[in-house]
């Protein structure tokens, strides 16, 4: 291959090339030993799936919101039936989709290897998580099929206490099942991460990838149950009267507000982190470059982990929270802003005086380094007090959210998972493709959000079914934007779906990266490593790399 | 190329209408837009940096010109540039943002209040002199007003955009939000909080006069009972003058210039009689005995509507002597007690 090529792909002669005869994917045969599994990687594949059925069904809602949205009048559906539209996107988007995205999939499947150990340290505990995940799924289905809830992902009381009559305990029981699924993959990370670590592979020689999800796991472990007693109030509110959040009984509905944002909040970034970490990968590994300043973006996760804990009142600007606590949380939420600024100034610095490459992943993740920075100044936006008066409860909202959730997250998820992919399952993506599907996504994506921006300032505010008519002609570039988004989003299952069958023959290190699941045969053995390997090198050696391969050469020649 | 005609439409009146911003209808409006502005520019100056960054070291490094990567650490001074730079400029957004809060909350001495109750799907605005209004509000331009709120039901959220303002309407307590109209015209309201099948639809107008056509439409909208009164008579017949006599063996406290006193409670504590107190007391009595009286006041929870809670804090707010108790006394021991009140809900 010669040196002025414009990629790094490299892979094995096709002509001879084969799947390794032994994999995970075909070490046992059958359903059940899916559904038996204790592979960390099998199981990966599981939610996989999961996540992404998930994500199709909660797409479907978000097309038909944007559906109605294309006129100003209440015309394609009923005003009760657009609720449960917009409830039915969040909950499924959130809870069933975006918080288990990254750690659940790429997560499980890489965290054991990158540490250099054959499994996680709960490998049941991992597999019940899934079929939480599941029980938690078809409870949230069901008060779908039954006729739908319509409290808003936020449940807010009083309304989904006293005044709503649809499934409101159901899809709350739902997402109090998910939660202990999340718990639980991350108490297993945490335990993993602290126990397993190979020989030699010390915290700071762990991938970037380990360390975003280990802040992460420990958001999930701290914030979950509070969401969990938080959901079981309000169903005792609702079917016996308990009154913790009912003034009239002496309760404070603002208390919820206060529970529910003390989990919701952190959850973003439960949901963001994770994402993070994969950007670090990938782009590391297209710059040929170890990313800038290691130690800073591993010690951001956790400071953004630390200080995502205590900025929850800034949902809670204009409820009439006292002037002090108000102050306090936003200046807290502009720290907190702090460290994503650094890290996307580290991501790009790592790309000066690399050897860049363009493919797929690479460009997902700089859609996520644009999507993201608007999203993240946004946000700044919003943390400060006397501006968040007039933005929240907007459409600006609405688009600040989706630009670090969809922009950020899905684009960094997407990044993950073409990156991985040959590592998964030991074939490669269609290149042209793929690059067409994010350069669709990305361009759907500003479409459909920027949009919004405008017309949150212009003051449309957000759950609205109908619409004054001035606010038409953004709505329409909107919906426009957002068909295009779906496509982009169809595309990869698509041609994911075809490679797998006649997808190229990725080899062991088709990106030729560091990370030790690259030094492993795709797909994985089950077992991931045939001896235990011994970490000798920082993360993102190259020339550790170079090394290596010169001498495989040299002992194969 | 042939243009469709319904894209083509859009365009046009896009170009024309062409709202980018809303409207600056209140003294507030400009302070809010000059942050937004001042958070635009540092918003499309970090944009343009990263995208400079990421587009010339992509050109400047990309595998053709620079085949073999050269392996940098990382560098202490460019991290605390891009440490500080943004906190620093995140804080002087935190303090900015700060003062542009309490510039919005925190009403002038001197703005006139309007009382308004948000309920599934409605926006019920009572002005003091006695002007009822639903989905609707009218104002004067030049003068400070301040709208005490609360809501029925569940939570909503009163917004006027083009004012820059919005507070929370909360079931159980009042909360306060202030504006000063500047232009005359009609401005949208909405609810933003997601309040149930009609959210949508809990949409009004604020209608901004000028000073004279304000005091004309106050002469010709009236009900002719302002919300004092209509307090006094909801006094006397729920029976308060019983207690609240104002004579000096009465068994319930002298309400007379209580508003905006600080009363000492039997719990030690001082409070500040305001609205919110007032309303509280009514129907939590028992949290907020005041010194030297027995716990004997029953809880009016559920027995009185929040318009009627209203109308008593107007009527106790105004009661500067205890001439009209005497008088509401005398009524409602007579035979020709006051009819009750639109609003009050018999228990």
């Amino acid at each position: 291959m010669s040196t002025t090529s414009t990629t790094i792909v490299n892979l094995p002669d096709q002509r001879t090339a084969r799947i390794p005869k032994r994999n995970y994917l075909n070490n046992e045969d059958g359903l059940l030993s899916w559904l038996f599994t204790g592979d960390h990687k099998r199981i990966a594949i599981l939610y996989l799936i999961s996540i992404t059925f998930f994500f199709f069904i909660g797409g479907a809602f978000a097309g038909l919101i944007r559906l109605e949205l294309l006129t100003p009048q209440a015309d394609l559906v009923a005003s009760d039936t657009y609720n449960k539209f917009f409830s039915m996107h969040g909950i499924i988007m959130i809870f069933l989709f975006l918080v288990p995205s990254v750690p659940a999939t790429l997560g499980n499947f890489l965290i054991p290897i990158m540490i250099g150990a054959k499994d996680l340290a709960f490998p049941k505990v991992n597999l019940l998580s899934w079929y939480l995940y599941w029980i938690g799924g078809l409870f949230t289905l069901a008060a779908l099929v039954l006729g739908g809830v319509d409290t808003g992902w936020t449940f807010t009381t009083p309304l989904s206490t006293h005044y709503l009559n649809t499934h409101v305990v159901t899809a709350a029981t739902g997402v109090f099942i998910i939660g202990f699924s999340s718990i639980f993959t991350g108490l297993n990370f945490i335990v993993t991460l602290h126990r397993m670590r190979a020989p030699g592979m010390t915290w700071f020689r762990l991938p970037l990838f380990c360390w975003s999800n280990y802040a992460a796991s420990i958001l999930m472990v701290l914030g979950t149950p509070v969401l969990a007693i938080t959901l079981v109030l309000v169903a005792l509110e609702r079917l016996v009267g308990i009154g913790v959040f009912d003034p009239t009984k002496g309760g404070d509905p603002l208390l919820f507000q206060h529970l529910f944002w003390f989990y919701s909040h952190p959850a973003v970034y439960i949901m963001i982190l994770p994402g993070m970490g994969v950007i670090s990968e990938v782009i590391s590994t297209f710059s040929r470059k170890r990313v800038f300043g290691y130690t800073a973006v591993a010690f951001s996760s956790v400071a953004i982990a630390l200080f995502g804990f205590f900025v929850w009142a800034h949902h809670m600007f204009i409820m009439g929270v006292s002037n002090y606590s108000a102050l306090v949380f936003s200046l807290l939420t502009m720290l907190v802003a702090v460290p994503s600024a650094i890290k996307i100034f580290n991501w790009a610095f790592t790309l000066q005086k690399g050897s860049i490459t363009f493919e797929t992943p690479m460009l997902y993740a700089f859609g996520f380094l644009g999507l993201f920075t608007i999203g993240g100044m946004t946000g700044v936006f919003l943390g400060a007090l006397g501006m968040d008066i007039h933005l929240t409860e907007t459409y600006f909202i609405v688009a600040h959210f989706h630009f670090v959730m969809v922009g950020g997250m899905l684009m960094a998820f997407l990044a993950g998972i073409h990156f991985w992919w040959p590592k998964m399952t030991g074939r490669m993506y269609p290149e042209s493709l793929s690059k067409l599907a994010a350069v669709t996504t990305f361009i759907g994506f500003n479409l459909t959000f920027l949009p919004q921006f405008i017309l949150g300032y212009l003051g449309m505010p957000r759950r609205y079914h109908a619409y004054p008519p001035e606010f038409q002609v953004l709505n329409v570039l909107s919906t426009a934007g957002a068909t295009v988004l779906g496509i982009g989003y169809m595309l990869p299952l698509l041609y994911l779906g075809w490679s797998l069958k006649y997808g190229a023959i990725a080899g062991n290190n088709p990106w030729q990266a560091t990370g030790l699941e690259w030094q492993i045969q795709s797909p994985p053995l089950t077992e991931n490593f045939i001896e235990t390997p011994i970490m000798d090198h920082e993360a993102y050696d190259y020339e550790w790399l170079a090394h290596k391969t010169a001498q495989e050469v040299t002992t194969v020649g | 190329m042939h243009i469709s005609p319904v894209l083509w439409q859009f365009l046009v009146k896009w170009l024309n209408a062409s709202a980018l911003f809303p409207r600056e209808a209140s003294t507030i409006a400009p302070y809010a837009d000059a942050l937004y502005f001042f958070l635009l520019l540092i918003t499309v100056v970090g944009l343009a940096l990263v995208g400079i960054l990421i587009f010339g070291f992509s050109i400047r490094y990309r595998k053709e010109k620079h085949p073999v990567a050269i392996q940098v650490e990382g560098s202490t001074l460019l991290e605390a540039t891009w440490t500080i730079i943004p906190l620093a400029l995140f804080l002087i957004v935190f303090v900015w943002g700060a003062l542009l809060y309490f510039r919005i909350y925190n009403p002038p001495t001197n703005a006139m209040n309007i009382y308004v109750i948000g309920k599934q799907w409605m926006w019920k605005a009572e002005h003091p002199g006695g002007q009822h209004e639903i989905n609707a509000l009218h104002v004067p331009t030049g003068r400070p007003v301040q709208l005490t709120m609360i809501s029925q039901d569940v939570f909503h959220s009163f917004s006027i955009p083009d004012f820059r303002v919005k507070r929370e309407v909360i079931p159980g307590r009042y909360s306060t939000v202030w504006f000063q109209a500047t232009t005359p015209g009609t401005y949208h309201i909405f609810c933003t909080q997601y309040c149930g099948t009609n959210h949508s639809a809990m949409i009004g107008e604020v209608t901004v006069l000028s000073p004279d056509d304000y005091d004309k439409w106050t002469q010709e909208s009236t009900s002719g009972m302002s919300l004092a009164q209509n307090g006094e008579r909801l006094f006397a017949s729920m029976g308060c003058n019983a207690c609240h006599s104002g004579s000096a063996a009465a068994r319930g406290p002298n309400l007379a210039g209580v508003y905006g006193s600080k009363l000492q409670l039997t719990n030690g504590s001082q409070v500040l009689v305001n609205d919110a107190y007032l309303r509280d007391a009514i129907l939590n009595p028992s949290q907020h005995i005041t010194a030297g009286y027995a716990p004997i006041m029953p809880t009016y929870q559920g027995q009185i509507s929040e318009d009627g809670l209203i109308d008593l804090v107007e009527y106790i707010k105004a009661m500067q002597s205890n001439y009209r108790v005497q008088q509401t006394l005398t009524t409602s021991t007579s035979n020709q007690a006051a009819p009750t009140t639109p609003g009050v809900m018999k228990p």
